[in-house]
């Protein structure tokens, strides 16, 4: 009775409440420049298409290489990284009853320092200072300023890191004995992550800068380039584990199911922040100056990730069929056609996870040594990020925005968007069909990424692959169509849709759910071994490659 | 931990997958020789011109249907620019780079490397079939990047 009561003295104070206006403005002030780094983003996208086919020159103020390198930071860091820690902010916020005052500034301050990241890292690249790719390989050298911007980025990121570990810290420290709640062990798992992936980077870069201002006359190249992979695939997975955690929490209750189990959902969150760092290291498998028995020994430390990742597949369908069956699906398959097909919140996210079908098979060709070798570098590779984070994240951010933003900006989310939604997934979907598509085939016949139009002077061989260029620029162009719409909709849901409520949806987990163990509360515990595994992966490798003789700058565009 | 049985059965299957794929690489890497290029030997990059073999790229025959391609990358080009084999050879790719990262692939063979400044890179292929293969950088190297190519004429 007593229990009863409280529940509806709970309800009744998150009726009046609803969502905390600072907090909310603080995830929506984030939402807004991820959106606007998609719609940036997307137009650069396009126009490296069209010239990738051969149909459009890029001007000489802003050739295909600043295209290119602006299009990949914009996206890959700006637009995903802003998406997540908005979205985590206000999950924190709605899960953990609000943002501690302190934390909310910490967010405003890390806001801050990414947009100053932003700003000096666009400029240079605008002046064509920065013509270095999302990737900044010495010793090619941007202007120091690039390098810079980049470490306000990642302070920022830190920042926002930090104050989800206060509060979080906060809260438990006031529910002794309870477990946090799954999407708050979410956000602190990517949040973990994203500190210590990006740990080398911040090495990375800071030797960078006293050699880019000349104050240091050569760059340890490899080392460098190791650095920076330990945290670039490091940041796929932080996309990755932002997109499940919609899948594990949100996704069941907008089909009207229930939660799959607690416990193994948060394995998979811990096995996944463990086992990540050591996964980048497939990028560097036709490097020299590291031994054929430590890329050996990494295709089985990165192969591990599949482990979490078919537990998650495992996860989902089951989700599906029992909440199918619930409704009344009969017979092998019929709880398929029950599921809410018609709602965009539901479509978007299960094509993202159909797309990781294909998608993690390809990052297990790409880490088995041989399969990589015939496809590095080729669009192949281009191809398989675009299925994985232009499919299966994009999407899912994209699902996500469908109910938090209206969440945020208490408005309501109407019939009319939910149509146009699923035009934008079907349009977005099919686009990265044709585009991912060619470029898959057309790398596996040798095409080579991050190179603008060419034909090798009229060679045979390379006029043989335009015919499939022609279907990637096919593909950009529906997907510039699908961006407009996915910013008109963001817009428009922010800003001008009817006033009214929309649920952050948080599924209950099923009767027979395997519980959480305690040691999953074990942060501390977590964190050693994600050290261990690290060191295990990177230790030696590294020491190797230290007393390699350094290289000068070089600026080659 | 208690797992639900189909999902005991579906993790068994997908390890064992991903455990079989480890095993055939590592077939094929260590009983096969074809572990993927991985030059450990080291130079200064700012003195490549005068240290051997590097004084003097070009291609060298070594054996009866066997040569050594002693090459340097550099942007936006390769030294040697061409090279011509009769069919049925074994060469032997010795690379460095003068400036910055590139890539080397020869498009339709299984050749494909990293070459960076600061380490010898090292990769073989025999040539069966006649043909004029093109050869391309594959690592963005600067504004001329995709113009730096080559071809292999195999006779
Ligand atoms: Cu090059």
């Amino acid at each position: 009775m007593e229990l009863a009561e409280k529940s509806v003295f709970h309800h009744k104070v998150t009726e009046v409440l609803g969502v905390n206006a600072k907090d909310a403005k603080l995830s929506i002030t984030f939402l807004v420049v991820s959106f606007t780094a998609l719609l940036i983003g997307g137009i650069l996208g396009l126009l490296q298409g069209l010239n990738r086919a051969g149909l459009f020159e890029l001007p000489a103020w802003f050739d295909y290489y600043q295209t290119l390198t602006a299009h990949g930071i914009l996206l890959l860091l700006v637009f995903t990284t802003t998406f997540a820690v908005g979205y985590f902010y206000a999950a924190l916020s709605h899960t953990l009853g609000g943002l501690l005052p302190k934390v909310r500034k910490m967010g405003w301050i890390a806001f801050g320092s990414m947009v100053v990241g932003v700003v000096f890292v666009a400029t240079t690249i605008i002046a064509g200072e920065a013509s270095v790719m999302f990737t900044f390989y010495p010793p090619m050298q941007a202007s120091p300023w690039f390098y810079i911007g980049l470490v306000f980025l990642v302070v920022g990121i830190w920042i926002a890191a930090f104050g989800a570990f206060i509060n979080v810290a906060h809260w438990r420290k006031n529910h002794k004995g309870q477990h946090i709640p799954l999407l708050a062990f979410f956000a602190t798992g990517v949040f973990v992550m994203l500190v210590f992936g990006s740990i080398g980077v911040a090495v990375e870069v800071l030797t960078l800068i006293p050699w880019a201002f000349g104050w240091k006359e050569t760059i340890n190249v490899m080392l460098s380039r190791t650095l920076f992979w330990s945290f670039g695939h490091t940041l796929v997975n932080i996309w990755y584990l932002t997109a499940i955690s919609a899948w594990y929490v949100a996704v069941p209750k907008i089909i009207g199911g229930k939660g799959f189990s607690d416990g193994l959902t948060r394995l998979v969150v811990i096995l996944l922040v463990i086992l990540n760092i050591p996964g980048g290291f497939h990028h560097q498998i036709v490097d020299p100056g590291i031994t054929e028995s430590w890329k050996f020994i990494h295709v089985f430390m990165s192969l591990s990730i599949g482990f979490p990742s078919l537990m998650t597949a495992f996860a989902m369908f089951a989700v599906f069929e029992r909440t199918g069956r619930r409704k009344g699906g009969k017979g092998l398959l019929g709880w398929f056609k029950k599921l809410p097909w018609g709602d965009v919140r539901f479509l978007a996210p299960f094509i993202a996870m159909a797309a990781f079908i294909p998608g993690g098979a390809g990052g297990i060709a790409q880490t088995n040594n041989q399969l990589n070798q015939v496809v590095h570098n080729s669009l192949w590779v281009v191809g398989h990020f675009h299925l994985t984070v232009g499919v299966t994240v994009a999407l899912t951010f994209f699902g996500i925005a469908y109910w938090l933003i209206p969440y945020l900006s208490k408005r309501e989310f109407t019939p009319q968007i939910n149509r146009l939604g699923i035009i934008q997934t079907i349009l977005w979907t099919v686009g990265m069909l044709f585009m991912s598509g060619s470029m898959h085939a057309v790398g596996l016949l040798g095409s080579p990424r991050r190179t603008s139009y060419t034909t090798y002077g009229g060679h045979q061989t390379a006029l043989g692959w335009d015919p499939y260029l022609i279907f990637l620029a096919i593909g950009g162009t529906l997907l510039i169509v699908a961006v407009l719409l996915m910013v008109y909709i963001a817009v428009y849901l922010m800003f001008f849709a009817p006033k009214g409520k929309t649920e952050f949806p948080i599924a209950e987990q099923e009767a027979d759910a395997f519980p959480a163990p305690k040691w999953t509360e074990r942060w501390g515990l977590i964190i050693v071994l994600l050290i261990a595994i690290v060191a295990m992966g990177y230790v030696v490798p590294i020491f190797e490659l230290l007393g390699v003789p350094g290289s000068p700058p070089f600026r080659t565009w | 931990m208690k797992l639900h049985r189909a999902e005991e059965i579906w993790l068994v299957v997908g390890v064992g997958i991903i455990i079989l794929a480890m095993v055939f690489t590592g077939y094929q890497a260590f009983a096969h020789g074809m572990a993927p290029p991985s030059g450990m030997e080291t130079l200064d990059p700012q003195k490549v011109d005068e240290t051997a073999p590097f004084d003097n790229p070009g291609i060298f025959e070594i054996g009866e249907n066997a040569y050594e391609v002693v090459m340097t990358l550099e942007a936006f080009r390769f030294n040697p620019n061409e090279i011509e084999i009769p069919a049925g050879s074994e060469v032997h790719f010795t690379m460095t780079s003068k400036d910055v990262v590139h890539g080397i692939q020869v498009i339709g063979t299984n050749i494909n490397a990293m070459v960076t400044p600061g380490h010898v890179q090292r990769i073989s292929q025999t040539f069966d079939t006649p043909g004029e293969y093109l050869v391309i950088c594959n690592e963005y190297c600067g504004v001329g990047h995709q113009m730096m190519a080559m071809t292999i004429i195999v006779k």
